[in-house]
């Protein structure tokens, strides 16, 4: 049943990334509306495989890659057609709605459900700091990619060529407001994932900061975004330097959840999960 | 029932032709009352652009009207008849209708998707309606007209692409701001150019709007025309802090801006996008200032290429809207056939009542004293007789469309119930 709803969860999220691609080629609004629905269905089967799956692990599926980025891809999906809905950027589809799919492909192809989780690890005060840090991470990845947008919508602006992107993408102040919104949607949400994580080690493990490389690349991506923001604030920092930055932090995100998990050791990764950290 | 339609615009006169007939057409209280006052003539509706001056008219009699309208646009003292002759287009039915459906979706224009025409042809109509010059044939072909160039605007897209240099500038700011609502102008120099982006801007609602000018008066006077307030030169730094979009076009010989000034002025705006169009030759602005953050610097030649790539693509959307235009103009002359089948109906139906009433008067005579009542059921009976009788051949009638049998299907009815008796001479012959 669970593998029934992530299939059709699988066929909906690229048949979504067909149609928004399909739109950002052709500009037919009919397709952006109909990749919207099957994008809402195949989040809706998700919901299900979730719902029926998760109980039956008793815990939060984040003991292995594979779980985790079906559990992110899902908030990720989620976010955008929230974003989506609020702020009209319907070209990013084309970029987020592949995302989705290929970080849900990954979660089948990768070998999964085995882990299991040290007690330690399956209580409340974790599973707040892995919902908050996904949700950050998932509003920040959009601001990554509407940077991504902005910064290749510059390019064809300052120089001048008015062809295939110029058309297609939207204004720059629309993808720098896009940008600044999932900024300051996903930097609290973040920053509060990683203040209950830190305050829950320095609880049971003494110390809320232990050099483990997520931590350390988790903090590099924080302050990225802690130094884009304030220069947002304050400076009134916009454009393409903010773009450019909420990339870079897009690309330690990437680094610290595929990276850290494989990679690196540390507690943090999956493989360790089962131990005691 | 046809429609003929007679022209001339600026492929086939020159404009010295066609400012002669626009005076020509100048009065509607006079020309609409002189058309309609030929016989043949039953509803007219004329319109003159600045590329040209056309006369549409519904007639009975395609050759007389033909000449009628020649004559009426040859009145012009000033033009020989024969110049006139030469320049002239004559369409009929289809085409005409074709025609004015490719007009008003300014697919026959000088400048491809250009909107004005459709303005124009509308305000045109209105002259007409008020001296009621047009009927229901045209008052549909118009209706239909208006509905044909909204659809071909919204479904090719044909006037989403800037062809001419101001409105280029607009649309690439859209691409900036997203929307140009609010935004604040600033122009620098006073010069026609700027006018006409204004124009554009002011259509895009557009905020403030400042005109910094070397002569102020001058300024001044633009400024007055569209809301706006005028500054001197040396103010222009600070005007710089609160406009979005900067125009330039004077004719100085010297940069005005300099990349380092934007730079300062850059960093008091907290770095809020500056879009800025030099129509300028020599230039008024620093090109380095292309290079600084957030600022978008365009010159003439920026802009022309922008032009130039749109007309190709308005090109491909024409082709498009040439499509539509004639399934539209299939779809109105089918409507215009069964117009043909109403004459028929009525006569039918005149005929029916006409041998009710002489077989009636015929009965009642030798039906000896009858009361009213008995009178009256006898005339329903008749009535309702001849009602079922005609009842077949009048929907078939009605739903005869078919393309290529329509007239003569109808020929063949009238014929069948004899409703165009011949001459007694003639059908003596045919005996």
């Amino acid at each position: 049943m669970v593998r029934t709803f992530l299939t059709l969860a699988l066929m909906g999220y690229f048949g979504a990334s067909s149609l928004w691609i399909a739109y950002f080629l052709s500009q037919r609004e009919v397709l952006y509306h109909w990749g919207v629905r099957v994008m809402g269905v195949a989040l809706v089967s998700h919901t299900g495989a979730l719902i029926l799956g998760v109980p039956a692990l008793g815990r939060l599926p984040v003991a292995t890659l594979g779980e985790a980025l079906l559990l992110l891809s899902w908030v990720l999906a989620g976010v955008f057609l929230a974003v989506d809905r609020l702020l009209a950027v319907r070209v990013l589809g084309a970029l987020a709605a592949p995302l989705v799919a290929v970080m849900v492909s990954g979660s089948l192809l990768l070998p999964g459900g085995q882990g299991h989780l040290s007690p330690l690890l399956n209580s409340f005060w974790v599973h707040l700091h892995a919902g908050l840090a996904f949700l950050g991470v998932a509003a920040l990845s959009l601001a990554g990619l509407a940077g991504l947008l902005y910064l290749v919508q510059e390019h064809q602006i300052k120089g001048k060529r008015f062809g295939f992107f110029f058309r297609r993408l939207p204004s720059l102040e629309h993808l720098d407001t896009l940008n600044h919104w999932c900024l300051t949607l996903g930097f609290p949400l973040l920053t509060l994932g990683i203040i209950v994580g830190a305050l829950y080690a320095q609880y049971h493990l003494g110390s809320f900061f232990n050099y483990d490389p997520k931590e350390i690349s988790t903090l590099l991506a924080w302050l990225i975004y802690a130094v884009l923001l304030h220069e947002r604030l304050a400076v009134g920092w916009r454009g393409r330097r903010a773009a450019f930055l909420a990339l870079c932090g897009f690309g330690v995100l990437i680094i610290t959840l595929v990276g850290a998990g494989l990679w690196f050791g540390g507690y943090h990764s999956f493989a360790s999960f089962r131990g005691v950290p | 029932m046809n429609l003929i339609l007679a022209g001339v615009n600026h492929k086939t006169a020159p404009v010295a032709l066609r400012e002669k007939l626009c005076s020509l057409l100048a009065g509607p209280e006079k020309c609409y009352p002189l058309l309609l006052s030929y016989p043949e003539i039953q509803e007219a509706f004329y319109y003159s652009t600045c590329n040209r001056v056309e006369v549409l008219c519904v007639t009975e009699a395609l050759p007389e009207a033909r000449d009628r309208l020649t004559a009426f646009l040859g009145r012009h003292p000033e033009v020989p008849l024969n110049t006139l002759e030469q320049s002239l287009y004559i369409h009929q039915d289809q085409e005409a209708v074709r025609h004015l459906f490719r007009v008003a979706a300014s697919l026959d224009a000088l400048v491809l998707g250009e909107p004005q025409v459709l303005g124009q042809v509308k305000a045109a109509y209105r002259q007409a309606t008020e001296v009621r010059a047009t009927g229901p044939i045209l008052n549909r072909l118009l209706h239909k007209t208006f509905s044909v160039a909204k659809r071909v605007r919204s479904e090719t897209g044909i006037g989403d692409h800037a062809v001419s240099v101001s409105y280029a500038a607009v649309s690439l700011g859209k691409k900036i701001f997203g929307d140009l609502k609010g935004k604040n102008v600033l122009l620098i120099g006073a010069g026609e150019m700027a006018e006409l982006a204004l124009e554009h801007l002011r259509g895009q609602q557009a905020g403030r709007i400042v005109v910094a000018n070397r002569t102020f008066e001058r300024g001044l006077r633009l400024a007055r025309r569209f809301g706006g307030e005028a500054v001197t030169l040396e103010e222009l730094p600070q005007q710089l802090l609160t406009a979005d979009i900067l125009l330039s076009s004077t004719g100085s010989g010297t940069y005005l801006l300099t990349r380092e000034e934007v730079k300062q002025i850059m960093r008091r705006r907290r770095q809020r996008p500056l879009f800025l169009v030099d129509i300028a030759v020599p230039r008024d602005l620093d090109p380095g200032i292309n290079e600084l953050d957030n600022v978008y610097l365009y010159n003439i030649d920026d802009l022309k290429v922008v032009v130039e790539e749109n007309r190709e693509r308005r090109k491909e959307a024409a082709a498009q809207a040439e499509r539509l235009v004639l399934a539209e103009t299939r779809k109105f002359m089918d409507w215009l056939e069964t117009l043909a089948v109403y004459p028929t109906i009525i006569s039918l139906k005149e005929k029916a009542q006409a041998i009710c009433q002489a077989e009636l008067k015929k009965t009642l005579s030798h039906l000896g004293h009858l009361t009213p009542e008995q009178i009256q059921a006898l005339e329903v009976l008749t009535q309702s007789i001849a009602h079922k009788l005609l009842h077949d051949p009048i929907i078939f009638l009605k739903r005869n469309h078919h393309k290529k049998r329509g007239p003569e299907e109808l020929a063949l009815v009238r014929r069948l119930f004899n409703l165009d008796p011949k001459p007694p001479a003639e059908s003596r012959d045919r005996e």
